[in-house]
Order: C-alpha cells, then structure tokens, then sequence
C-alpha cells in the first residue's frame, strides 16, 4: 500500500521543520517521494503531524470491561490522533504476570488500531512487597515498570526495586506521592479543601516522595520517569535533578496544567483526579514547566469512569478522566496560551514521549514509522457526551468548546480513522 | 463558577445546603421567620398548618438523635408527615446507591429530604437530581456544612447578643472536623461580626483556614480575651488519642473550657456548644451548667429554626 498525503502543513517537532509538504508512504513507513500512489489523502488547509503518543491511558482491560472496553477506547484513540499509547498496570488483575501482558498485547493487535505498550507492575499485586519477574515482563512487551496510582510505602522495597531494574537497564515509571501523607485524601490540602471539608493531601506529600526518588536514582543509577507532577515545588526538585544530569524525566496530566482545585465549584466529581488538582500558582507553575522544557511530555492520564463510579459524593467518587479525544484539543489550547509554535507544542505529545518510550515513531524523518495525525488545528471541537468515542464520559470539560479536531490517523501506513 | 445551586432563579432559597454563598438577606430573613416561632412552640397547642399535606423525609445516612428529633419535631409542628429512615442500616448495606435510595423515595411523593451523610458534598449531589418540586435540608455533610445548627447557633447569638457587628466569637477545638464551624463561621462573616476567632492546635486546624476570614490562635488564653461568644466544639472519642492528640487530659489543660478560662472573657459572655458534650475533655461541668450557658436553648431555638428553614424553601 502507497500512500500520498499531499498538500497538508507537515509539521515535525524532532526536526522543528513546519512547512507545507507532501507525504509519501510505502510498506509502513515514511518513504521517499514516489510516483503512483495507492491512494491520495487531500491535507490542504490540515497540519499533518506526527500520530501522538500518550504515555498513560487506561484500556480498563483485563478487569473492568463494564468501564471500557480494549475495543471502545482504541476508537476513542486514534480519534483523538493518538498512535501509540502506554498504559499503566492497573488492571484486574494488574500487569503483573507475562500472560496477561501476552494477552493484552494480542488483544490490541486484533484490533489494529493504535499501538499499545503495557506498562507492567514493578511488584506483585502493585502491593509495594514483592518484585515481579520484570525480564520476563520484558520478553512478553512491558516497556517499563510502574506502580500506577499505588505508591511504595515501604522505601526499602523502592530503593531494591530500583536498584534490581537498574541492573538490567529497565526503565521505572512512578508518580511521586508519599503514600502515609496521601491517605485518605482526595483533594489539594488547602483553602478549598478546607471550604468544601474535604480531606487534603499536603502538597509535600508529592516533594517528600520525589527527593526520595531522585536520592535513589543518584543512589542505584535507575532510569526513572516520573508521572505526573502536580505541584510548583516538584518541578523545582525536577529541573535541579536536571541541571544534575540524573537520568531522569518527567510528563503532567492534560488536565493539571489546565485546571486547579477552585474548579472543584460545588463538589464536581469530573474534577476528582489522583493526583489531586492543586492551587492556580501550581497549575501556573506547571504549564509554564512544560513551556520550558522541564516537564517533558503532556498525557492524557486517560481513565474512562462509568456514570455510577462518578455519581456519587465528591470523595466516594472514582478517581480519573477520560482523555483520548481530549489530549490534541488541550495540549493546542496550552500551547497557544504559551505562546508556542505548533511544533514546540506538538513535541509534548509526539517527539518527547516517543524518546521516554524509546520507540522509532513520533518524527515525520524517511523511514520511521508511517504513524500519522492529520488535523484542523483550528475547527472547533464540542465535548459531549454523545461525541465522545470513549466508553468514559467522564470529562470537567463536558460542554467545553476547544478547537482542533483529527481529521485522519494513520498507524503503520494504513488509514485507521477518517472524519 | 455555575450558580449557587442552592438558590432558584429569583435568588430564593430552594434547598439549603450551606451557609456559604446565602446573601445576608437570606440569612436575616430566615432568623426572623424563626423568631416567629418561637412562640409557635411555647403554646399550648404547639402547631401551625404551613407543611399540611406535605411530606418530609429524614434521610440520615449517618447515626443521629438530636439532630433527627428536632427536625422530626419542627416537621411536626408545621403539621407535615414525617418519615424517619435510616439508611445506615438498610438500603446501603445491600448495596443501593445513594442516587437509588433518593429516586425511591422520590418515587413515594416527597416534599423535603432532610439528608445527613458522612460525604462532604452528598446534598449537593441529591439536589442535583431530585425534582423542581422537591427540596433538600442539609443536615451535615462530612465536614463540610451543618447549615441549620449554624443557623441556630447564629439565632442563639442574636437572640443574646442583639447585633453581630462589635462582636468577638471566639470557636474553639476540632476545628478541622467539624462542620458546625465551618457553617458557623460562613454566617457570622455574612452577618457582619467583628472578630471570629478559631482556636485549637495546629493538628486539629485546617489548612489555610484563615482564607474563611477568621484570626488563628492556638493559646487559649489569648483567644479568649474580651470574648463575646465561646462555641466549644465536640472532640470525637475517637480523637482523644493518636496522631492529632495525645490525650483526652491533655487536650482539657490545652482547650478545655474552665471558669478560670471563662473569666478572660467579656463578663457578659455566653458558651455555646452544639451537643453532644464530652464533659471534663472540652468544658468543665461547672461552666456548662454555670450561668454563661446558653447550651440547653440552643436545642430550644434549633426547633423554631428548622421550621423557619422548612416552611421558606417549600414556599419557594
């Protein structure tokens, strides 16, 4: 299968190119220019852009098909452009055996949507006792090894964790939260918290967690990626681990550089997420963060929640939210606050999470892999519960109009969704 | 920001949530209409007809005696049907979600529902979905707002003190768990008190607690001086010993209310405290019987303030 997408602005943040081009594809990949094409896709007037990748998206399988199904939510994928997606072990069971990963990989092949990376559980159960046979998790496909929203309270076991994936170069996915400081709470600990008598979580909680973290990967050498920050101190800590040249890196949730706990209004379940949305001065501090680089990438944090696990009173609410079909719209609608180009932007969601993920896709070079988005970055996207592809509803931003909507996805050369 | 759910279009009140966010007016309107009955509940035939006909349903997803009757009470005086159902022990222990129970129930030609639960913002969420025709009484949500003990408390402080401008309130104790202070405090900004005060140890403040408008004091002493009004708080048993206190004796020589402390305060001061007392941990018997107790009518006016709350939101 030939492939000609012409006329369309290609944009390419690996190379910061951004001009109006052609796009030629053959046998999966991006490929010289050729004559006689299979088929022409007509991009003019749309941004042709690298298919995005989403370093944490829950498919909800194995466990909780009734939330979502492999099959919903890689539709809800690659309509929002997402290529490539990881997802966290928090399933049931969780990731942490390689038949589960074997099946669920299999499982995304037959579907043939968007690639799907398993992230497996770095201990058993994600109980934070034992380590999981991480090499042979290896061998079934987990890229990287996580705890999801289940921290390691017991810093002996973090500290062997790390220290036995170092070994073996296995990078190590975690979020930064003091698991004693965090419990029981579902909110930023602060002046809204207090109005609306919700049980806080210190915002230390997460700066306590991560100079641990950063203390054991001086100590073991790990490779660690650090999941969405949520605070100004955090990104502090991480753009100092930086300037140190500590292997590490980091991404933020779509939603925290967004929103912030004043959005809670009158106990809004949509806006119950882990972590917690905190003040303005540290959503502020996070999308500027992302601006300069210190925060690497943008994910959806994707958790698609059934209408019962969110109609219920703000703290009993399930965490999480639905965030696919979101992650193009906002990360535009950011990176335009930011004053950024359309490829600074689109680096967020495309070349830098494809280098934590250490895949070939994410660039528009010859010969990498034929994934692509093609968007209208300036038409305008209603979010409803009807448009939404993802068997989650779930969004703060039902009712919102963003703009940027895909127009066509392409994975591995082959046209996977058209609008 | 959506609007205030708790007020309709014409900025009247249709369910009552939270002291938070009512206009002054609202709050002044509802402490006159109990005023008004107040004597309702000293005659001899203690009821009117405003509720006849009407059904009121005590939906208490949490134990409760006190609070229970006396809405139970001023149901009854405003001559409505009164339906007691505690959902402790029935509905979810099989399993119902709270939205099923309130549908149910619905289902069965309810006016008001008079919601206590454990879960901040659980009456917000209940008057999110019943009907236009029927109203929601919070009655303590988490620690999130107990706006009728708060409106008793500001009625008894009226009833008292005349006028809130000039006052000092002083509210004492486990201020982080508790609803009635958060309620309390909301009102007394509203109506205008000079000073309110919250004072207790770091461990039982919340965070950022002086955003609601209040000075912090963690002496005692100092927080008493020149005191209009002292609110002690109830100290859960379960928050005597732990990581937030040491001890239950311990706390008393901190924060317990004794006629040595009273006296920092304005000769004239009353102390109030919303029930049920855990005598020798917040206040010394002496003081809660003594002469400056206002405790026993508080539970008085909170009958005639649960019938002003009634009666406004089923006009409306």
């Amino acid at each position: 299968m030939k492939l000609l997408i012409r006329g369309g602005r290609v944009v390419d943040p690996a190379s910061g190119k951004d001009a109006v081009r052609d796009i030629h594809i053959s046998d999966g990949k991006i490929a010289e220019e050729f004559a006689k094409p299979d088929r022409v896709i007509d991009a003019k007037g749309l941004v042709v852009s690298p298919g995005f990748i989403d370093l944490s998206a829950r498919l909800r399988e194995p466990g909780y098909e009734y939330k979502a199904t492999l099959e919903s939510e890689m539709e809800a994928a690659v309509a929002g452009g997402v290529t490539s997606l990881a997802c966290p072990p928090d399933t049931d069971p969780p990731l942490d055996e390689p038949g589960l990963v074997d099946m669920l990989r299999r499982r995304a092949k037959s579907i043939a949507r968007a690639r799907v990376y398993p992230i497996g559980a770095l201990t058993v159960k994600l109980a934070g006792e034992t380590l999981t046979e991480m090499g042979q998790l290896r061998d079934a496909g987990c890229v990287a090894f996580s705890q999801a929203n289940t921290p390691i309270a017991d810093t002996q076991v973090l500290w062997r964790a790390l220290q036995y994936a170092a070994t073996f170069g296995f990078p190590v996915w975690l979020r930064a939260e003091d698991a004693w400081l965090a419990k029981g709470g579902v909110s930023h600990d602060g002046e809204i918290a207090t109005r609306l008598g919700l049980p806080g979580i210190p915002p230390f909680a997460e700066t306590i967690a991560l100079a641990t973290l950063l203390e054991l990967v001086r100590a073991t050498g790990a490779r660690v990626h650090v999941c969405r920050l949520s605070t100004a101190s955090a990104v502090e800590l991480m753009r100092r681990a930086k300037e140190e040249k500590l292997p590490v890196t980091c991404d933020v949730g779509i939603h925290h550089i967004h929103l912030c706990d004043r959005d809670l209004g009158y106990f809004d379940a949509h806006c119950r997420l882990e972590p917690p949305l905190r003040s303005q001065r540290d959503r502020d501090a996070l999308a500027r963060a992302a601006a300069d680089g210190v925060i690497d990438c943008l994910c959806s944090d994707h958790t698609p929640v059934d209408d019962d696990g969110k109609h219920l009173p703000f703290a009993e609410a399930e965490a999480g939210a639905t965030g696919l079909e979101l992650l193009l719209p906002l990360a535009l609608k950011w990176g335009q606050a930011s004053k950024l180009s359309l490829a600074a932007t689109l680096a967020r969601i495309t070349s830098e999470p494809a280098r934590v993920l250490g895949t070939q896709a994410g660039r528009l070079s010859v010969g990498a892999p034929a994934d692509i988005a093609i968007f209208d970055a300036g038409a305008p996207v209603r979010i409803a519960a009807e448009s939404l592809r993802s068997q989650g509803k779930n969004t703060p931003f039902l009712g919102y109009e963003l703009a940027g909507r895909v127009r066509c996805t392409v994975v591995d050369g082959a046209v996977v969704y058209e609008a | 920001m959506q609007r205030n759910p708790q007020l309709n279009a014409n900025g009247e009140l249709q369910h009552l949530l939270s002291i938070e966010g009512l206009p002054r007016d609202v709050l002044t309107q509802i402490l006159d209409t109990a005023e008004s009955f107040v004597g309702v509940t000293e005659r001899e035939v203690k009821k009117v007809p405003l509720l006849r006909g009407k059904s009121v349903f005590n939906l208490f997803f949490e134990p409760s005696t006190r609070t229970r009757t006396t809405f139970e009470i001023a149901a009854k005086r405003l001559s409505a049907d009164v339906i007691n159902l505690n959902i402790a022990v029935s509905s979810q222990t099989k399993g119902e979600s709270l939205l099923d129970t309130v549908a149910n129930l619905s289902a069965m030609q309810a006016d008001i529902f008079v919601v206590r639960h454990n879960s901040s913002g659980a009456p917000f969420l209940i008057a999110r979905h019943v009907k236009p025709h029927e109203h929601v009484v919070n009655a303590g949500d988490g620690r999130h707002a107990h706006p009728t003990q708060g409106l008793l408390d500001l009625f008894t402080i009226r009833h008292y003190k005349k006028d809130f401008a000039g006052l000092t309130v002083a509210i004492v104790g486990d201020v982080l768990h508790s609803r009635v202070a958060r309620s309390l405090i909301h009102g007394l900004t509203t109506l205008g008190a000079a000073e309110v005060r919250v004072i207790g140890p770091q461990t039982l403040l919340p965070a950022g607690v002086e955003a609601l408008g209040v000075r912090v004091f963690h002496d005692m002493r100092a927080g008493l001086k020149d005191a209009d009004v002292i609110v002690m708080l109830r100290l859960q048993n379960e928050r005597m010993r732990g990581p937030l206190l040491p001890s239950a004796q311990e706390y008393f020589k901190h924060y317990g209310l004794t006629a040595e402390k009273l006296a920092l305060a304005r000769k004239d001061a009353i102390v109030m405290h919303p029930g049920p007392m855990n005598r020798g941990v917040e206040i010394d018997s002496a003081v809660a019987d003594g002469p400056h107790s206002v405790i026993l009518p508080q539970v008085t006016f909170g009958i005639a303030v649960r019938m002003a709350v009634m009666s406004i939101v089923a006009g409306n």
